[in-house]
Parts: C-alpha cells; sequence; structure tokens
C-alpha cells in the first residue's frame, strides 16, 4: 500500500479567493465564481481528486426497521483493491450525531430505524471495487414491525423507537380566549389538510475529500451550509481536538437545508485517517434521497371561526409532523409550524397544538421554508373555504383580517416595521391577468399535456388562486444566533485591496458576490477578495433560515465600520481634519467631497484588519402556553397562480405565476429576482410533482426518473413585483429572501386548481387522479418502473430475498 | 482498457480503463475534465452533456469504450483563445447561474440549440431544454440567457 508521503492538498481547492471588482449594493453585480462556473472550471465537492485518493463507499439498511445480529465483513476485506471495511467498532469517539440532539448513529449497530440507515463503510482503489465490496458483506437482520406514521408511533402501545419515547416535540400555543370566542363566531369552517415529503433535490450530490495530515489530524474539504456545526460534530465522533479537524467548503451544488445535517462527512475522515490516505465520498443520486434529511410531512386538522362580515374570531389548529427515524431539526420546525400556523393575520385568539414524532420513516429535518411551508397551505386553504363561506373575495377576506405593523402574533410577540400583507396582495390584484382563458384552439405546447396531444382546448378550464404567506428570519427561540467575518484593508502594488473572510457557505444564493459589494460600499474600495470559507476564522452560522445577508453580510458591514472609525481615526491624527465628517470614496479618504489623503498613503504598509461578530437581537424560548418573543423578524411574501387544468385527465399547466414580495432592501436586484423564481419553481413542485413516496417505512422513488422535479417546461413565467419597506432592526433594512416564495407559491397554485376543478384537493402534491376525483390519496399500488427503492443494495443474498 | 478519443481537439489517452465505465467518469477522473458533472448518472438532468462527433449525449449513458476513436466536445472547449463563448457570457450576464451545478450542461445544450436554431422561440427553447434540470433558478433567468445569446449571434 503506498502512503501519501506529505500533507496533500487538493490539486484545486474550492471556489475562491476571488479578487473581482464589485459594484456596491443596490446593483445587480455578476458573481465572482460566475466565470469558472460558466466554463466548467469551478471545482464542485465531487470534482476534487488527489493522487493516492481512495474512493470511500456506504452500506446502507434495506430494512426501515430491524435488529442487527451479526455481520460479516470478511468476504470484503479479502477483496483486492479494498483498503478498509469499517463499522461502529470503528468509530472513535461519540457513535452518535445530530445537529440538536446526538440520537443518530454515525454507523449503526444493535438496530438500525430507517432503510438506507449507514452500517458499514468500505474505501476502495475504484468505486466499483468499493460498491462490489458493499455487496459482500454479510448483514445479519432480524426485520422488525414498521412505524409508518406519526399518528401510529404517537397512539397507545406503539412500540417505542427511542428511549425518550416516539413523541419528539409538543409545541402548545394558547392565545387570547378561543372558548369565549367561539360564542361570538358566526361562521366556522373546519378542514383536513396533508402535505408529502418533499426533497430538497440540489442537483451537486452529497461529497467531499478527507485528506489525513500524517498527525492525526484531518483536512476536510466538503459541500455543506455550516461549517462550524460539522465540525463540532466531527470532533465529537472522531475523539479529536477541533483543531484537529479543520473543515473547507468546496464547491456547493445547491442546498436548501438539505446539508444542515451531516452526511458523509463522518465517513470520510474515519476511513481517511484509518487508512492514511485521502478518501472522497460521492453519493449517487439513488444514495443522495437516503442521504439527507426531507421536508416533513404533515397532517393539520383546522377550524377557524368568523364574524360574518369576514373578521377571524379565533383558530383552532392540530398539526401532526413525521419526523422520521431521528431528530435532526424537527424540534424547531414544529415550533415554527406552531408559530405561522394562523398566518399572517389578526388572530385574537388561538389554541394551537403541534406535534412531531420519531417513525421508521426517512428522518426528515430542514428544507426551505421549514415548518411554515406546511402550515401556510392549512391556513390558506381555510381562508378561501371561508371566503366561499361567507361569499366574498378571497382577497377581500384577507385584505380585511391582514396582519399589520404592531400586530400581535398567537405567541404574543408584537410585529415591529412593516407587515405589508395588504400591500402585497393588492400588488397583485393590480397585475393584469395572462390572456386566452382555457380552451380555444391553441399551440398544443400551450396545452395541458403539451405535445402529447390529449387535448386541442376541451375539457380545458382556467383557474385562478392567490396565497400569502411569512415565516420568521434568523434563528429563534433563544438560540445563540451569530456571524463573524474578518475583513482587511491592505495596499497592494494594484491599489487597496478589501479582502473578505468568512465561514459562511456559498450554496448559490450569492452570499459572496453581496459580501464584495458591502466591502465595496462601506470602504469604497474597487478591488474585493472574498476568501474561501473555512473554520479558520469564527462561525457564520448555517446558510439556512434565510438569514446569511442579514447575518454575515451585517458582520462584513460592522466589520468595513471597524475599519473605517480606525482609519478616520488615523487621518484625523495626521491631517487635522474632524473623522465626523470624513467618508471613503474610490480609494481616498474625503470630506465633503473634498479629498484629503489616498488609501495607500495612509494605509501604508500597514493593513488594517478587523475580526467582528454580528448578533441579532435576543430571542427568547417560548413558555408552556407557547407565548414569547421567540423571533428576530419576518419575511412576506404572496403569489397569484393561474392554471389551466384539462378537467377530464387531470393534466394541469401552470400558464403563470405571479408574485410580491418584500425584501426590505435588494442588495443585488438580480440575485434576489433568482431567489425568488427559484423558490417560486421549488413551490410549484410541491404543489404538482415532488414527493417522495413512502411505503412502510420504504422509499419507492429514489430517482429523478421517478422523483419528478420542474423542468423548463413546466415553469411558467414568473410576472415579479419587488418592495423594498425597511426593516428598521436590519442591515440596511435588509429582509432574508430565499424561504418565502416557497411558501407561499404552493398554496396558491392549489388554490388555482380547486378554482379549475371546483374539488376540495386537502392534499398536496395535487395528483392527476385527484383533480378528475378519483382518489384525493396516492396510489395504492407499488409504481413498477425505474427504481425499486434501496432494496437493491442490500447484500447479494438479501437480494434474491426480494 | 485503453482508451483514445479527441478531447476538445486534442488526442486524449486513457489507460486501464474498466469496461464498465462511463464516458462520464473517464472524463472528470482520468483526463481531468470535471466540468460535465454527474447530477443524476441515469440520463435524467443534462447535467453531463457533451458532443460526441458533433451530436450532444448525456455522458453518463455512453460507456467509454463507445467513445473509442470519436471526437468528443466536452463545457471546457467551448470558450475559445479570445475569452468566453457568447452562450457562456449570457448565462453569466442574466443571472442564470446560482450554484451552477447544472450550468455546463445547459451551456452545452445552448451551445448545440443555437447551432441548430438562431432564433428559437420561447416554445423552441423550451422544448431543447427539457431534458436539462436546474433546482436553483427556476428557469426563467436561463431562459434571459438563450434569448440573449441568440440576439447577440444572429448575424
Ligand atoms: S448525470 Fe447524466 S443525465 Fe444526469
Ligand atoms: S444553478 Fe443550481 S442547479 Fe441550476
Amino acid at each position: 500500500m503506498t502512503r501519501a508521503q506529505t500533507t496533500p492538498t487538493p490539486t484545486r481547492v474550492g471556489p475562491g479567493p476571488t479578487t473581482f471588482s464589485p459594484g456596491g449594493i443596490g446593483e445587480s453585480v455578476r458573481r465572482p465564481d460566475g466565470v469558472p462556473k460558466v466554463t466548467g472550471e469551478f471545482e464542485f465537492s465531487s470534482d476534487m481528486r488527489l493522487d493516492g485518493m481512495l474512493w470511500g463507499a456506504t452500506l446502507r439498511s434495506p430494512h426501515p426497521s430491524a435488529r442487527i445480529w451479526s455481520m460479516d465483513l470478511s468476504r470484503a476485506e479479502a477483496m483486492p483493491g479494498v483498503r478498509a471495511v469499517l463499522t461502529h467498532e470503528d468509530v472513535p469517539g461519540r457513535k452518535v450525531y445530530g445537529m440538536e440532539t446526538p440520537d443518530q448513529p454515525v454507523l449503526a449497530w444493535d438496530r438500525v430505524r430507517y432503510q438506507g440507515e449507514p452500517v458499514a463503510l468500505v474505501a476502495a482503489d475504484h468505486p466499483e471495487t468499493a460498491k462490489r465490496a458493499l455487496g459482500s458483506i454479510r448483514v445479519d437482520y432480524e426485520v422488525l414491525d414498521v412505524v409508518s406514521s406519526a399518528e401510529e408511533a404517537l397512539a397507545e402501545g406503539a412500540p417505542e423507537l427511542h428511549p425518550s419515547g416516539n413523541l419528539l416535540r409538543h409545541v402548545r400555543i394558547r392565545h387570547g380566549d378561543a372558548e369565549a370566542a367561539e360564542a361570538r363566531a358566526e361562521v366556522v369552517v373546519r378542514g383536513e389538510y396533508e402535505i408529502g415529503m418533499q426533497d430538497q433535490a440540489f442537483l451537486g450530490p452529497e461529497s467531499g475529500l478527507a485528506v489525513p495530515d500524517g498527525r492525526g489530524g484531518v483536512d476536510l474539504y466538503v459541500a455543506t451550509q455550516w461549517l462550524h456545526v460539522d465540525q463540532d460534530q466531527l470532533a465529537e465522533s472522531l475523539g479529536l481536538p477541533h483543531d484537529m479537524v479543520r473543515l473547507t467548503l468546496s464547491g456547493v451544488g445547491g442546498a436548501f437545508g438539505g446539508r444542515e445535517d451531516l452526511s458523509m462527512q463522518v465517513h470520510a475522515c474515519m476511513l481517511a485517517l484509518h487508512t492514511e490516505r485521502p478518501v472522497k465520498i460521492v453519493y449517487d443520486r439513488e444514495e443522495s434521497f437516503y442521504g439527507h434529511v426531507h421536508r416533513h410531512p404533515c397532517k393539520m386538522r383546522y377550524e377557524h371561526g368568523a364574524t360574518r362580515s369576514g373578521e377571524l374570531v379565533y383558530v383552532r389548529a392540530s398539526l401532526v409532523l413525521d419526523g422520521g427515524a431521528y431528530a435532526s431539526s424537527s424540534t424547531a420546525v414544529v415550533a415554527n409550524a406552531a408559530r405561522f400556523a394562523c398566518g399572517p393575520y389578526r388572530v385574537p385568539n388561538a389554541v394551537l397544538d403541534a406535534y412531531v414524532a420519531y417513525t421508521n420513516n426517512p428522518p426528515c429535518g430542514a428544507m426551505r421554508g421549514f415548518g411554515a411551508v406546511q402550515t401556510c397551505f392549512g391556513y390558506e386553504s381555510q381562508m378561501d373555504k371561508l371566503a366561499e363561506k361567507l361569499g366574498m373575495d378571497p382577497i377581500e377576506l384577507r385584505l380585511r383580517n391582514a396582519m399589520k405593523e404592531g400586530t400581535r402574533l398567537p405567541t404574543g410577540q408584537k410585529i415591529e416595521g412593516p407587515a405589508p400583507v395588504a400591500e402585497l396582495l393588492e400588488k397583485l390584484r393590480e397585475m393584469p391577468l395572462p390572456e386566452g382563458p382555457g380552451g380555444g384552439t391553441r399551440d398544443l405546447r400551450e396545452l395541458p399535456g403539451g405535445v402529447s396531444n390529449t387535448t386541442h382546448g376541451e375539457g380545458v378550464v382556467r383557474g385562478v388562486g392567490y396565497a400569502v404567506g411569512f415565516k420568521n428570519v434568523g434563528f429563534s427561540e433563544g438560540f445563540d444566533d451569530y456571524s463573524t467575518a474578518r475583513v482587511r484593508l491592505s495596499v497592494t502594488d494594484d491599489g487597496p485591496l478589501v479582502e473578505v473572510h468568512t465561514a459562511a457557505a456559498e450554496v448559490g444564493q450569492g452570499l459572496v458576490t453581496v459580501e464584495a459589494q458591502i466591502a465595496r460600499t462601506e470602504l469604497g474600495v474597487e478591488k474585493v477578495s472574498v476568501l474561501p470559507a473555512d473554520t479558520r476564522v469564527g462561525s457564520s452560522g448555517s446558510s439556512s433560515a434565510s438569514r446569511q445577508t442579514y447575518m454575515t453580510g451585517g458582520a462584513v458591514k460592522l466589520a468595513c465600520e471597524a475599519i473605517r472609525r480606525r482609519l478616520f481615526e488615523t487621518v484625523a491624527e495626521r491631517h487635522g481634519e474632524d473623522p465626523e465628517g470624513l467618508a471613503l470614496e474610490n480609494g481616498s479618504v474625503v470630506s465633503d467631497g473634498r479629498f484629503v489623503v489616498a488609501l495607500d498613503e495612509i494605509l501604508g504598509a500597514e493593513p488594517i484588519e478587523e475580526t467582528v461578530v454580528h448578533r441579532h437581537v435576543e430571542t427568547f424560548p417560548l413558555d408552556e402556553d407557547g407565548q414569547g418573543d421567540a423571533d428576530v423578524t419576518y419575511a412576506f411574501s404572496a403569489h397569484r397562480a393561474v392554471v389551466d387544468v384539462d378537467v377530464e385527465l387531470g393534466l394541469v399547466r401552470v400558464v403563470e405565476l405571479a408574485t410580491a414580495q418584500d425584501v426590505g432592501k435588494a442588495l443585488n436586484p438580480q440575485a434576489v429576482e433568482g431567489q425568488i423564481e427559484g423558490g417560486t419553481a421549488q413551490g410549484l413542485g410541491l404543489a404538482l410533482l415532488e414527493e417522495i413516496q413512502v411505503r412502510d417505512g420504504r422509499v419507492l422513488n429514489a430517482s429523478f426518473t421517478d422523483y419528478l422535479l420542474p423542468t423548463i417546461l413546466d415553469m411558467p413565467p414568473v410576472r415579479t413585483e419587488i418592495l423594498e419597506l425597511a426593516d428598521p432592526g436590519a442591515p440596511y433594512g435588509l429582509r432574508g429572501v430565499g424561504e418565502p416564495p416557497n411558501i407561499s407559491t404552493p398554496p396558491a397554485v392549489v388554490a388555482a386548481l380547486r378554482d379549475a376543478t371546483g374539488r376540495e384537493l386537502p392534499r398536496m402534491p395535487v395528483r392527476p387522479e385527484a383533480l378528475v376525483g378519483i382518489a384525493d390519496g396516492p396510489p395504492r399500488r407499488r409504481p413498477q418502473p425505474g427504481s425499486a427503492g434501496y432494496g437493491t443494495l442490500g447484500s447479494l443474498e438479501e437480494r434474491r430475498d426480494q | 482498457m485503453r482508451l483514445s478519443c479527441v478531447v476538445n481537439g486534442e488526442e486524449r489517452e486513457a489507460e486501464n480503463v474498466w469496461e464498465g465505465e462511463s464516458l462520464l467518469y473517464v472524463l472528470r477522473e482520468r483526463l481531468g475534465l470535471p466540468g460535465s458533472k454527474n447530477a443524476c448518472l441515469q440520463g435524467e438532468c443534462g447535467s453531463c452533456s457533451v458532443y460526441m462527433d458533433g451530436v450532444i449525449v448525456c455522458s453518463c449513458l455512453v460507456l467509454a469504450g463507445q467513445a473509442e476513436g470519436r471526437e468528443i466536445v466536452t463545457v471546457e472547449g467551448l470558450a475559445g483563445e479570445g475569452g468566453l463563448h457568447p452562450v457562456q457570457e449570457a448565462f453569466l450576464e442574466t443571472g442564470g447561474v446560482q450554484c451552477g451545478f447544472c450550468t455546463p450542461g445547459f451551456v452545452v445544450a445552448t451551445h448545440d440549440l443555437l447551432s441548430r436554431n438562431p432564433g428559437p422561440s420561447d416554445a423552441e427553447i423550451r422544448e431543447a431544454l427539457a431534458g436539462n434540470l436546474c433546482r436553483c433558478t427556476g428557469y426563467e433567468k436561463i431562459l434571459d440567457a438563450v434569448r440573449l445569446a441568440a440576439r447577440r449571434m444572429s448575424p
């Protein structure tokens, strides 16, 4: 076996540093990583390679619930080209991990609790060798009963999946006096709604390269959303101090919440430390479906009471989320679902109970919208139902109850700053509707069914639907949420240069661009370099919760301000200027537009560096009645969907999606639009196409053949109106942008489908069967074509058994 | 086996290729051309699109051996001496790139579309790019990019 001689570094490492000349904030600046991304030179986490590198692979359980009696590794170990076969016995440190509750085995022992749970690892010279070695491992499983839904898990006598029981968290919110309010309600509507399991389906598969340093430590180059929370968990499970587990962000091919939990990180490091060789792990698409958490499926029961004039009097809701086999971020997701369960409306009285339970289904956790997506479908469906019962226009009803500045949420928290719910709805109402009612002879490509030639317009009905949604920005419930930025201003041969160093993950959203724009704006320097994100600087928190521009952008801004203050003190001293009147422009210090001194001159050979930690306002946990100022701030969006439905075949063409969103301040308008359009597409997917189908704990469609993502044919034009109503507490007044579109799109699409078909459609994604009234649920028969699920990756014997 | 083919205008050889390897694997892991991507490895996403003898293919579905003696052009081969190809330039400019994982595939597919049809309608663009998945952009800015490139490239 050849061993790596020295500490090698990957041939090309990740996405930076990139020096460029960004515009300031408010400009649609091009991405600094754009050129390598269009030429194919940008290095994603799956693109790294090193001489002498091994390929890691993961054996996963074919059973959703089983006891492991024994494992026979001997055949795998004896295979030529296999360099290591590891099990839970080889985990050097803590054998479990988890962001909030460490309950998930790094490698299973004794029990497996979901199909696809990692059981053993192999490192080999060639990926095919590794795969064959996996196939030769014998695991003796005793198959156990499957707890296949949250209701089942919470029922009396259900098998307990964890020592703490099956209930992961119950969030209870009591607001006002719902009992007394019931008497005042003149109209009551009830509804039950359900939402399936959505996948983040980022295109870049889970991957990374672990490189041993020859001194017992390891460097990991990986695609993730939060380097430091990975580092914490890695240090625990590898039994190493933090400084011996160093992480660098490599190119991330999308994330959407699915990279917040660990996937291959500990595994690759274990194999690398064991073999003393660099080890790369790259999941394929099927494995990716098993390798990360998904959006929680959710069942909701709602009751809304209102006066005859349409004023909401009370809301009762019970929400049950399926957390899957391990905790992930379920406890935070369920609290979000509960806090936003009444929607962006004035609801004086509410009784809300949200539960999340362990089951033997795939673990669920963070996905764009984080709990708010589920409930928005519930409360917006209810608002439409109520409008219908009252004979009111659905927009009118929403306007009448729209939350505004000063409204109190069911948690008692008062909305500070603009809450432009009514404005957003008005904007939508003003937008012209697209032409051409359903039907009439048109281009086949513009009809439901497209060139399948299923209709020439007959049976096609148009529908229009609206929805509005909101959620928190940043981490809530007392979490110590902060971001760190190190900024350095120096003079190079090319003039002044600002270097920005943070650990914040660029996942595609354009954070690196915005960081540079902020530095450019604050320091008036043309050349900005964004250094690669790594753990050599303090944590930036996660690229999630629509928080990164707010938190890390805010940290960069503060660091620049600190540099500016130091600089101006020097200028004041040396040039006798009043520091208050000084500003930075085009590489010079000016006072009231009058040139004072060039940066080159004042800085000389002495760069100024500042490291600053940015914290948002303190938040607080909820008390036993669910009361407390749990959130930092909120972001709002509204959607209008226009659909054509072939009501005989249940085929749909979304004609247009229009949206209005308040972003506080658009730091990079083009990137903001990109976030809105992308989030809207994922919302369309959830409404119509995307569901991981799980039957008795088994995933039936772990492939892009069977899990359907919206294509360019499915996505209609998106008409976008962006409002910039400054959030008084935020850097530049900005609000998070990424999640809201994903929240208000799905209910708008379903409302349009209801409008076209007159059917109730209580479940998302809406299938053709439901549109024609055959069934509202998924088909009972197992789909035949394509993937048969993870059963194919068990041992040969097990494959034969199937 | 040994494999020889022309890649981006250069004669290339790869030794010890296992017969089951795909063209995509050989490009990425043996020839140092990881620009073509590996999002699904089953012909569903288009991220691995390359030209083989002038025809666009999903390189994840092409066995390495099938490329013997053929001419391959990958995303890395599209930019000229003078800088980016107008298609690449357009993707950058319109914001058609976010995470960028789908971008190589879209760039190759757009390059192919515009060489066959220099002035495509929106419906034709959608049809031509229907085999390429993007999870980030919602396709709006990708459409903008194709329209812009078409305008710039038409005489
Ligand atoms: S990787 Fe080839 S089509 Fe997806
Ligand atoms: S830009 Fe991320 S998949 Fe298209």
